[in-house]
């Protein structure tokens, strides 16, 4: 009982539920093709809520997030089309990622303005540059390595993508719980200012935050453009939603200081479980994302939820 | 003398905007005359509708990201209730679209001011909860012109006067009327007052006694409740309503506030210079489609620059004026 006190191991407790809900609901649930799929088909926004959760920690927010990727593969798509050489494509893609991200920084932490505001306003310049390459058009002529990477199992049935995932979530976990600098993204997040008085670099790390999301937004782009073969300019429009809900269910207070990377990791499990069992029964995507801000909305109010059972445990004992 | 800098900030404006006319005149053949003001002051009149509701919710140090899924869900209800009751009289419309419109903003503001949630992420969510509503009861279908009372599609291009060429239309004297209102609500009456307090001042605005949670539930149901005027106009002027109806006009209603000078930490700012604000994006908007020089496609990258320029000056230039250190939190 005492697990399930922590919100992972409530987390956890829901996973299974939603897991046992959809492998009665659908045969095909449990099969190793589904889970591969249901992995593959959102492999590049669990990435991103893995700095996501540093950056909400940090007591910030990314709402460019998506506008990145779409630039980056927007970007990828044009060069290719210029005929310039793919990985030659995906180095300027990830550079111009990299770029965005000092950007949102320069305004950030250099003039010291609001990330929500700083980001909501190149959420929207971001994804302009990427209509701005692209146009009208779709793109899809990329090199046959690029296709396959995207596409193709890599080690048996399991594609480059999700390898990648695990690699990051595993390096994303040690470095938050484990590292000096982790430490310091909480220590920021819960109090800016004793940070700065402590003379912690506070600046600095959320300068790297700010650029380490725009690199790896603009690393899943390129997984993106990967995976569908194309690129167009609306391509990941709207994405940064699942994004935060997951960062958020999985326990991370929007207002910094507080979270786990295993919270996220759970919390990204229950969103791809939840969207593929209701894809399983046919239900469409915008009532799928509904879902999610339902969802969204719940998971913010989690602290009070908990407040509130608490208070009802104490009155019954 | 001294200028006050509300008015300041107003006369600045102005001046952008008078130069941004100028500068596409000089670079577009036969940009000025009175069909640029035809054309453009419909579609202004629905930005500065949805503007003024969110420069509301704006002051409380909050913001309404789901206004362009309310804009699509009144136009979308309003209209199919239209076809189903033809005979409906019309002055009630538009009520009947803000009524819609208020339950929306009705429920961002209840789990806002009651649950103290962050209105980011609550209104990031109904953004896509309201939305998907629309899609479920739209099951596919969609409202087409022929379908709505000939009155109504009519509206949208019915003028109350004309000065010489220039054609002033009824959507753009109730749109006007709507951001007079809301200028003399905020600045001459006590009940607009609080809006500035808690925007400005949280604690001390506690300590006098204001009401911040009902004061923020009402912003959001002022911001729903002209986002379903807005929506009843967009109704009017298209006809056609899709599931995507009013996707994206959240962005340029924040840009048009941001952009008139509203402060967006709360606490300042003025409507009428949102009706600028509002004015220069439809404008710079629809010129740069005309503008061969560069492509369409900047719309959006624009808009985004625009609003981080506006944010970046007024954030340096009140700090300035404030002597504050950079760094620390507003």
């Amino acid at each position: 009982m005492t697990a399930l006190r922590s919100w992972e191991g409530f987390l956890f407790a829901v996973l299974i539920l939603i897991y046992a809900f959809n492998a009665w609901n659908s045969p095909v649930f449990l099969t190793p093709g589904n889970q591969i799929n249901m992995f593959q088909l959102s492999v590049e926004k669990i990435i991103v809520a893995l700095v996501m959760t540093f950056v909400t920690i940090n007591g910030e927010i990314d709402l460019s997030v998506a506008s990145v990727m779409g630039f980056a593969a927007c970007a990828f798509g044009w060069l290719v089309q210029a005929g310039v050489p793919g990985l030659g494509a995906v180095a300027i893609a990830l550079a111009i990622g990299l770029m965005c991200g000092a950007f949102n920084a320069l305004f950030i932490v250099g003039f010291g303005i609001p990330s929500l505001v700083v980001t909501l306003a190149t959420m929207i310049a971001f994804r302009g540059f990427a209509r701005v390459l692209v146009e009208d058009r779709g793109i899809s002529d990329f090199p046959d390595w690029f296709d396959r990477l995207g596409q193709a199992g890599m080690i048996g049935p399991v594609p480059f993508a999700m390898i990648l995932f695990a690699i990051l979530a595993v390096l994303a976990v040690l470095t938050l719980q484990r590292t000096a600098f982790g430490r310091k993204v909480y220590f920021i997040g819960a109090n800016r200012a004793v940070a700065e008085y402590s003379g912690l670099d506070v600046r600095a790390v959320k300068a790297k935050i700010f650029i380490a999301s725009g690199v790896i937004s603009a690393l899943a782009g390129l997984l993106f453009a990967a995976r569908v073969g194309a690129v167009r300019g609306d391509i990941a429009n709207g994405f940064e939603l699942d994004i935060i809900t997951m960062v958020l269910l999985g326990g991370v207070s929007i207002f910094g200081g507080a979270g786990t990377m295993s919270g996220t990791i759970l919390s990204i499990l229950i969103v791809l479980a939840l969207r593929n069992g209701m894809a399983l029964v046919n239900i469409t995507g915008h009532i799928q994302t509904g879902v999610l801000g339902i969802l969204l909305v719940l998971s913010v109010m989690v602290p009070i939820i908990r407040q509130t059972g608490g208070r009802l445990i104490a009155r019954v004992r | 003398m001294r200028i006050p800098l509300g008015t300041l900030r107003i006369l600045v404006l102005l001046a952008v905007f008078a130069a941004t006319v100028l500068f596409f005149a000089s670079q577009i053949d036969g940009y000025l005359n009175a069909r640029l003001f035809n054309r453009i002051s419909g579609s202004v009149a629905v930005i500065a509708l949805i503007a003024v509701g969110q420069a509301f919710v704006v002051l409380t140090r909050n913001i309404d990201l789901s206004i362009g899924s309310v804009v699509g869900c009144t136009a979308y209800f309003t209209g199919g209730i239209l076809i189903a009751y033809p005979d409906l009289p019309p002055l009630l419309v538009p009520l009947l679209a803000m009524g819609i419109g208020a339950v929306f903003g009705a429920v961002n503001g209840f789990l806002v001011a009651r649950f103290h949630l962050p209105s980011i992420i609550v209104t990031l969510a109904s953004l896509a909860i309201f939305r998907s509503i629309l899609v479920q009861s739209s099951d596919g279908s969609s409202i087409t012109t022929d379908r709505l009372p000939t009155w109504l599609t009519e509206f949208a291009t019915t003028n109350a006067f004309t000065l010489g060429e220039l054609q002033i239309r009824w959507i753009v004297v109730i749109s006007i009327l709507v951001v007079l209102i809301a200028h003399i609500f905020l600045t001459r009456f006590r009940a607009g007052r609080t809006f500035f307090a808690i925007g400005s001042n949280p604690d001390a605005a506690a300590f006098a006694g204001i009401n911040a949670g009902r004061t923020i539930f009402l912003a959001f149901v002022i911001s729903g409740a002209l986002a379903g005027l807005a929506g009843f106009m967009f109704l009017s002027r298209f006809g056609n309503i899709t599931v995507v109806a009013g996707l994206g006009l959240e962005l340029k209603s924040v840009g048009a506030v941001v952009v008139g000078g509203v402060n967006i930490f709360g606490g300042s700012g003025n409507v009428l210079g949102v009706l600028i604000g509002a004015a220069l994006i439809d404008v710079i908007d629809t010129s740069l489609v005309r503008w061969e020089v560069v492509s369409a496609f900047w719309r959006e990258a624009v808009l985004g620059l625009l609003i981080l320029l506006a944010v970046a000056a007024d954030t340096l230039l009140m700090r300035r004026l404030l002597n504050r250190k950079p760094g620390g939190t507003p």
